[in-house]
């Protein structure tokens, strides 16, 4: 249940802005990608192009090649929803469905497409997601009330358990610990750890240390100047990536010493 | 280096006891009286006229004195502050204390539900409910037409619109809520004189006469609650493979659905008591008209303007009229608010 990605020549436009250009990353299964960089340098605008939310953006387009398992991602007649539906995203601040139950908003993927369900079902379903997103214990004897009740490390939770309810291939997480306390952190951490036996994952994160205890590979994004297009510097396994870089730029972004 | 030791945060001032205001205002009042002996006798409206400006400046220099100039400048802003409250209630509690007291005279469940047939000169019988009827006939032809239109367009503006399109209908939406009333009686009268010929007159065509006017309310009310709706909802929605549709139904509408209530139940209010459109297109009838598509029909509004016209025991029938609008309005509100409770979004803390 995960698939991998390769990416070829993506470039991101906001209209006639270029934001991101020439990326060109192969994001493999079963496995944590982190993608590091200063602010403004198109890590989430690249994260979005992967379930191609980055389109909801008005004139916003990507040009380039995103293949998940042989399928072109922005090839001809490929349905942007079915693709969501694919690859699953966690974004930096929580946000729970505040209309909904804790239990409403893990099955929110299914409800809101309108997909009937069995009672039983349902509740299998949001104990398994809720369990998968080490919330369960914490949140079993009250599932019925509401979402925004819980705290902000239990939200992010269960945005993640929300998101792996659909059952994606990739999950995409665009700082999801950003918001927390360390040790919401760590507790969502532990959680990437787990699921990437199950998923893809690719996360974006401003935490050096983050992207040094999670991930298997890392990718440097940098920008030359203000308006100028962000690129990938390089991308390696995390170990080496933050051992001996061959890039300068990178050292310095991870020692510290940047600009 | 000199060391300066930053002043101890304790009030160096007396403070005012908390009764203090209390025999300000009382001394004022007093005050108040006395002034006006001196001249043609006192007032009611005089003691408290003088005496809320006594007040404010007795008040004000009473608190420089004792307490300091920043208390004193609180005080004077409290006191106009309030001042200003005051003023702002006194038309409302007057207009509510006028219309139940005089409303009452000829308010009671027969006058709700018994019509003007074969009332006349100074008989004190005789009712309202052909008029709510029509009331309730006009009023809910308008919502028909007003309510869906106004909250489609409202998604197109806040959802899909882009360009130029969607600024024009902006526009001519800000436009259309300052259309005067009689103009969109004018409007529906001409539209079905010139489709159904002169002779035509229908609760219909009152109905489309306040649908003109209540459409860009009900726009420009769901427009601002839709565009609270965070967008991370949206995203979040989308992120889950829900389509576009579905999570404007379902996400965006649902949370904002107590907000649009209470949109929809303002543009109600706003049009039901509206009298001059309605005078122009449905006229006045004496008895009940169950058929909205044909024949003059009571309102309200206008039942209440041709009895006070005729003045007499027809007086006070408009007021237990204008007493019954109050009422239904009040009804409505009171739905709205048990609505939002409902749906609004819990727990948010």
């Amino acid at each position: 249940m995960s698939k991998r990605i390769d990416v070829n020549d993506l470039n991101v436009y906001y209209g006639d802005f270029l934001a991101v250009e020439g990326i060109d990353m192969v994001i493999e299964a079963r496995s944590v990608t982190a993608l590091i960089g200063p602010s403004g340098c198109g890590k989430s605008t690249f994260l979005r192009t992967l379930n191609r939310m980055h389109e909801v953006i008005p004139k916003a387009y990507v040009t380039g090649k995103a293949v998940m398992d042989g399928q072109d991602l922005y090839g001809p007649g490929v349905d942007p929803v079915e693709v969501r539906r694919q690859v699953g995203m966690v974004f930096q601040r929580p946000n729970p469905f505040p209309t909904m139950s804790i239990a409403d908003n893990v099955l929110a993927g299914v409800r809101l497409n309108n997909r009937r369900i069995s009672k039983s079902d349902a509740a299998d379903l949001v104990e398994r997601s809720l369990t998968g997103a080490n919330l369960w214990n914490e949140v079993k004897d009250r599932l019925n009330l509401p979402g925004s009740s819980l705290s902000g490390g239990q939200q992010q939770r269960l945005c993640i358990a929300r998101a792996i309810a659909v059952e994606p291939q990739v999950l995409l997480m665009d700082e999801p610990c950003s918001a927390l306390d360390p040790i919401s952190t760590l507790a969502i951490e532990e959680l990437i750890s787990e699921l990437k036996n199950d998923y893809t994952i690719v996360i974006v994160t401003h935490n050096m240390q983050q992207a040094a205890r999670v991930s298997d590979r890392t990718g440097f994004f940098n920008i030359a100047g203000t308006g100028k297009p962000g690129h990938l510097i390089e991308m390696d396994d995390t170990t080496t990536m933050f051992s001996t870089p061959s890039e300068k730029s990178t050292e310095d972004y991870i020692s510290g010493r940047f600009g | 280096m000199t060391v300066t030791t930053p002043p101890v945060p304790v009030r160096t001032t007396r403070k005012l006891p908390k009764w203090a205001p209390v025999a300000v205002l009382a001394v004022s009042l007093l005050l108040a009286l006395g002034i006006q002996f001196l001249g043609d006798g006192p007032t009611i409206a005089g003691v408290f006229f003088i005496g809320a400006i006594l007040f404010a400046i007795l008040m004000t220099v009473t608190s420089r004195v004792v307490e300091g100039e920043r208390w004193a400048k609180d005080r004077l802003a409290t006191t106009l502050v309030t001042f200003a409250f005051i003023i702002a209630l006194i038309p409302l509690v007057s207009l509510l204390w006028i219309v139940v007291g005089d409303g009452l005279t000829r308010f009671s469940w027969d006058f709700l539900t018994t019509d003007m047939t074969g009332i006349f000169g100074q008989m004190v019988e005789g009712g309202a409910f052909h008029a709510i009827i029509g009331t309730v006939y006009v009023t809910g032809i308008a919502s028909i037409i007003a309510i869906p239109l106004g909250i489609f367009t409202a998604i197109y503006l806040v959802e899909y619109g882009r360009g130029p399109l969607s600024r024009g209908i902006t526009v001519l939406v800000d436009v259309m809520t300052g259309i005067p009333s009689i103009v969109a009686g004018l409007f529906a009268f001409t539209l079905f004189l010139v489709i159904f010929g002169p002779a035509y007159k229908a609760a219909v065509i009152g109905g489309v006469a306040l649908a003109v006017l209540m459409t860009p309310v009900v726009v420009r009310s769901v427009e601002e609650m839709l565009r609270l709706v965070p967008n991370e909802l949206r995203e979040a929605s989308y992120a889950l493979g829900v389509p576009k549709w579905l999570t404007i139904v379902k996400v965006v509408l649902r949370t904002a659905i107590a907000g649009i209530t209470t949109g929809v139940m303002i543009a109600i209010a706003r049009v039901i008591g509206e009298t001059a459109p309605l005078l122009l297109t449905v006229g006045i009838a004496t008895g009940v008209n169950w058929d909205a598509f044909d024949g003059r029909i009571a309102t309200l509004p206008v039942f209440v303007y041709r009895q006070y016209a005729q003045g007499g025991a027809s007086a006070d029938r408009a007021w237990a009229g204008a007493l019954t609008l109050i009422l239904i309005v009040m009804l409505l509100n009171l739905i709205a608010r048990l609505v939002s409770r409902y749906f609004s979004p819990k727990g948010v803390r």
